[in-house]
């Protein structure tokens, strides 16, 4: 067997109602694994790009690749994996912030170059974007401290002009 | 010009050039069949709109081009889901119409209303819901071109009522623009020369030829790519016809069912020239095992069906009948004088295979399933339009039925739907009416939708059934016989209706036969009636098709008996 890997894709489709239910839809009905989504207009308002990251062999993936270009509303798909390009991904943190705790956590949310963006007497909401990698060093961080959830976008990404 | 949305999808229809529609009236739709009735467009009314979806596909095949179906709301619209994904699977261009409740109430679940966009997204083409009359006509536009473009298959639009019913200038769209759409039909020259240096090296090709040929109209081009280079050729269910049934190159089908030289000669080429096919599994038996020698050139429209069961060595995207001419030209440039003659000892072996079970039976004194089929065969000189039903039936009917023509054999090869064969026929009927259009049917598969025989004697359509009544779901018994210990759970049919009085009933002409003597005089009375005729053939009950290749097995793991 093959050995599974994740892949990211960047698609663009028309900005009409129905189509991220193609999208997921096709994911669903062939057994294919979606690990993120991220959705949104383009500067074209007629045009959305989403970005997914799935898990696969190459086989798979090279008919998932397929498939998506054959729904009709699927104007390119873009596979950004193993090409350059820049990605990113947004998390919001709620962490227990006791008191002896507080300047610990205003540390490493310095580290990371992350914001505070919302604070209360048990509790900061921290901010931070980056890499996967980075994203996941900081949640090993704060995790013995207590995070009490997450929110996290997915990851969005744009291949790199070549120059 | 002000026009109402149901005008408006009139005018788009007539430019379309749909001349009939298979269809059932209800709430959602009374404003389009309002404007329906005042066209010249034939409307078949059917009994159930399952009947509508699959007649619209057999109209479809038989008479290539579009099918329309249309039908109302909620039920209507839910009803036609089976024959759609048939048509999906087969690849087949129909459009179908279907009502909406009003704008405003979608959402609320409101009376009559389903989301027939979400429910048949993943078993069409494209499908759309049109919320505006003025998207209307370009969404019809669309729809037919979606259809019958690239690798075909049905498109719906959903129309709400006010959509319908809402007057506006009409404003003739321009041709169909679409980004994100655009078949490849010219195949990539590279990979086609790479096909014709393999040509060159084979020693033992095949062509293996499917449903796609059929869509594209190819079957001349690969009729004389096999005759030039005195290439056998096997097809799938779907392929039937693509290449004549009587050509001595003719190997018979392939797979589960499939010949015994057919599956052999698979096994043994060196190269398989595979076009408009996507190696299903009931084509290639266990895959790891599927033809281990050969090189392999897929031809197809569909980037999705290549690489997707089976790694090949020469894709080609391409449109079947543009890519086999192209591929003809490139090997008229060539030399091919010595593969040709190096070809004797290929077709010897072939030769040999034949021998090996070729569909025989011993007709003695309970007719044979097979005996009713080679007789009607006979009987129609091989000129008939034949649908089927599912099961035993349809298998025989591919086995023992040769076809000369694309569009002569028309069955629900993806999906294995039963209840397709009447509706079907009904369609094919209605495409062209001076054929003979027989439905070979099962006594199980025909009562799923026995109702449209009411269908056919109203619009005086003589479509001809044979039943071959074996008194079982013979197929799912044939496989509790081999798989199951011969436990028959719940495949005993034992109580059919009088299907003589019931054709009287419905108006139509019904004949039995219970005697191997009766087969040809009933077969012969019953088709040269001009009526709709039922026509019933009790056979041997426990009579299974053979070759038969056990389910995950290679193919060349054949039973023979
Ligand atoms: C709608 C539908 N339901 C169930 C099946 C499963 N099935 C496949 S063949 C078969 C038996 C069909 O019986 P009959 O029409 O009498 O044909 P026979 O095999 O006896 O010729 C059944 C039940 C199917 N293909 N389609
Ligand atoms: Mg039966």
């Amino acid at each position: 067997m093959e050995e599974k890997n994740k892949y990211i894709l960047s698609i663009l489709v028309d900005n009409e109602p129905g189509v991220l239910a193609r999208v997921a839809g096709l994911f669903s009905g062939r057994g294919y694994n979606i690990e993120s989504l991220c959705v949104a207009e383009t500067t074209d308002p007629l045009v959305s790009r989403i970005t997914m990251v799935t898990i696969g062999d190459t086989a798979i993936v090279e008919q998932i690749k397929k498939q998506l270009f054959k729904l009709i509303n699927v104007i390119k798909v873009y596979d950004l994996t193993g090409t350059e390009y820049v990605q990113r991904e947004l998390i919001l943190i709620k962490v227990n912030a006791k008191p002896d705790h507080r300047a610990e956590i205003l540390r490493i949310a310095d580290i990371f170059r992350s914001k505070v963006v919302d604070v209360g007497p048990e509790h900061f909401t921290i901010e931070v974007t980056g890499s996967e990698e980075k994203l996941a060093a900081m949640l090993n961080l704060l995790k013995p401290i207590g995070i009490k959830e997450i929110a996290r976008t997915g990851k969005i990404a744009l291949a790199r002009e070549t120059k | 010009m002000k026009l109402t949305g149901a005008q408006i999808l009139m005018e788009m229809l007539k430019q379309e050039g749909v001349d009939t529609i298979f269809g059932f009236p209800g709430g959602k739709v009374i404003d389009i069949y309002h404007e329906l009735a005042k066209t010249d467009i034939k409307h078949i009314l059917v009994r159930h709109e399952q009947g509508a979806i699959h007649a619209a596909d057999g109209y479809a095949r038989a008479g290539n081009r579009v099918g329309v179906c249309l039908v109302t709301s909620g039920p209507g619209a839910t009803n036609t889901v089976t024959g759609i994904a048939s048509a999906y699977m087969d690849s087949i261009p129909v459009v179908i119409l279907t009502g909406q409740v009003p704008c405003h109430l979608i959402g609320n679940d409101a009376f009559q209303e389903v989301d027939i966009v979400g429910i048949t997204r993943s078993c069409t083409k494209h499908n759309y819901l049109v919320k505006q009359t003025e998207d209307l006509a370009r969404v019809v536009k669309e729809a037919f071109y979606l259809a019958r473009s690239g690798r075909p298959g049905p498109v719906l639009i959903d129309i709400p009522q006010d959509v319908q019913q809402k007057e506006i200038v009409f404003k003739n769209p321009d041709n169909v623009n679409m980004r994100s759409y655009n078949p490849t039909y010219t195949p990539n020259m590279i990979q086609l020369k790479r096909a014709v240096q393999q040509l060159k090296k084979a020693k033992k090709p095949i062509i293996f030829s499917g449903g796609g040929v059929i869509r594209s109209n190819a079957s001349e081009e690969l009729t004389a790519l096999a005759h030039t280079l005195h290439i056998p050729v096997t097809s799938s269910l779907m392929g039937l016809g693509s290449f004549p049934g009587t050509d001595p190159l003719w190997l018979g089908m392939l797979g589960m069912h499939g010949t015994y030289r057919a599956n052999m000669s698979i096994h043994e080429s060196d190269l398989i020239i595979a076009v408009g096919v996507r190696f299903d599994d009931r084509v290639t038996g266990k895959i790891d095992e599927f033809a281990p020698n050969a090189v392999i050139v897929h031809i197809d429209i569909d980037p999705t069906s290549i690489h997707k069961n089976i790694a090949v060595h020469t894709p080609v995207v391409g449109d079947c009948k543009i890519t086999l001419g192209l591929l003809n030209t490139l090997i008229d440039q060539e030399d091919f004088t010595p593969v040709k003659e190096n070809r004797k000892n290929w077709l010897e072996q072939i030769e040999l295979w034949k021998q090996t079970s070729p569909f025989t039976y011993d007709q003695k004194n309970i007719i044979k399933p097979q005996y009713v089929i080679d007789k009607l065969y006979e009987l129609t000189k091989g000129s008939a339009i034949i649908t089927t039903e599912v099961g035993q039936n349809q298998m025989w009917a591919a086995q023992h039925y040769h076809f000369d023509h694309s569009g002569q054999f028309i069955t629900s090869g993806g999906l294995g739907c039963m209840g397709f064969g009447l509706p079907a026929a009904i369609g094919a009927q209605v495409a062209c009416p001076d054929r003979l259009v027989v439905d070979i049917a099962g006594d199980g598969s025909i009562q799923m939708n026995i109702q449209e025989i009411a269908t056919a004697v109203q619009f005086n359509l003589p479509v001809k059934v044979v039943i071959l009544n074996n008194q079982y779901l013979g197929m799912v018994r044939q496989w509790q016989e081999l798989f199951y210990d011969k436990c028959y759970a719940c495949t005993r049919m034992d109580h059919t209706p009088d299907f003589v009085k019931l054709a009287e009933a419905f108006g139509a002409l019904g004949m039995k036969a219970t005697q191997p003597e009766d087969v040809g005089p009933v077969l012969k009375e019953g088709l040269s009636s001009d009526k709709t005729v039922i026509m019933e053939f009790m056979v041997e009950q426990e009579e299974s098709v053979y070759p038969m290749v056990p389910a995950g097995k290679a193919i060349t793991e054949m039973l023979l008996a």
